[in-house]
């Protein structure tokens, strides 16, 4: 199962809707509930991230019964220390995001704690590609 | 203890109905986004002062029966809209985060 959504800048008020589709079809699919938990949380965190700092994007979400694959890609600033970004508490956000009680630099880790494999591919001045893979047995 | 009795001790305003008559199994107090979507176990009530539309997206994703919103604060309406959509019963206090905090904890904790 393919699933595509699209991502526009800025826009908070959208946000969550993948993760709300795919939670919807995961608990359909009878997904053990553990793991729509672990792919909820890592969709929406790598959906705000980009909401909150690309320019626009796509999020790909593959289903099959193995495993979910989730692909969010965007255009925008990139990301020129991901060590640093990885670091709990790290953040770049705005303060407007910020007052919204984002950036406090938990996206990143949240999306590694909740996935098996997880790999951004970042180019500064071009994008962001986060990939990101849930096994489900 | 259920949304509906905490509703009842606590004194606190209803402006979404849901979920009245679900088991809550302890609370959950951030104003962090990322805190409640990697901490907060379903079934947990959530306390803030959030009050826009994610607040209520985050609720629904993480199964949190019902959110508190604290000192009077008033919900945008779309973030009502979509707790109306999504079932998220949506609860209002006057009392700031310390005291519902500590009435919750009296009662579930």
């Amino acid at each position: 199962m393919h699933y595509t959504f699209t991502i526009e800048r800025g826009n908070f008020t959208d946000a969550g809707q993948a993760s709300s589709s795919v939670k919807r079809t995961l608990k359909q699919l009878g997904v053990d509930p553990v793991n729509i938990k672990r792919t909820v949380v890592a969709l929406f965190e790598a959906e705000i991230n980009a909401v909150a700092h690309a320019y626009g994007g796509t999020i790909d979400v593959d289903i099959d019964g193995e495993k979910i694959v989730m692909v969010v890609a965007d255009e925008g600033p990139g990301i020129p220390n991901l060590d640093l970004a990885m670091q709990e508490g790290w953040s770049t956000a705005s303060p407007q995001v910020r007052e919204m009680g984002y950036g406090a630099g938990m996206g990143l880790p949240n999306i590694k704690k909740n996935t098996d494999d997880l790999k951004i591919d970042t180019q500064v001045g071009v994008g962001t590609t986060v990939t990101m893979t849930v096994y489900l047995t | 203890m259920t949304v509906k009795d905490i509703i009842e001790k606590l004194e606190l305003k209803c402006l979404n109905e849901a979920n009245l008559f679900t088991e809550v199994t302890g609370a959950y107090a951030s104003d962090l986004l990322s805190d409640v979507m990697g901490n907060a176990r379903a079934g947990q009530i959530w306390v803030t002062m959030q009050t826009h539309k994610n607040v209520s997206a985050i609720a629904s994703l993480k199964d949190l029966p019902a959110i508190i919103l604290v000192h009077g604060a008033v919900p945008d309406i779309d973030m009502l809209e979509h707790a109306r959509e999504e079932e998220v019963c949506v609860l209002v206090s006057k009392e700031a985060t310390f005291q519902v905090c500590g009435k919750l904890y009296a009662l579930i904790g």
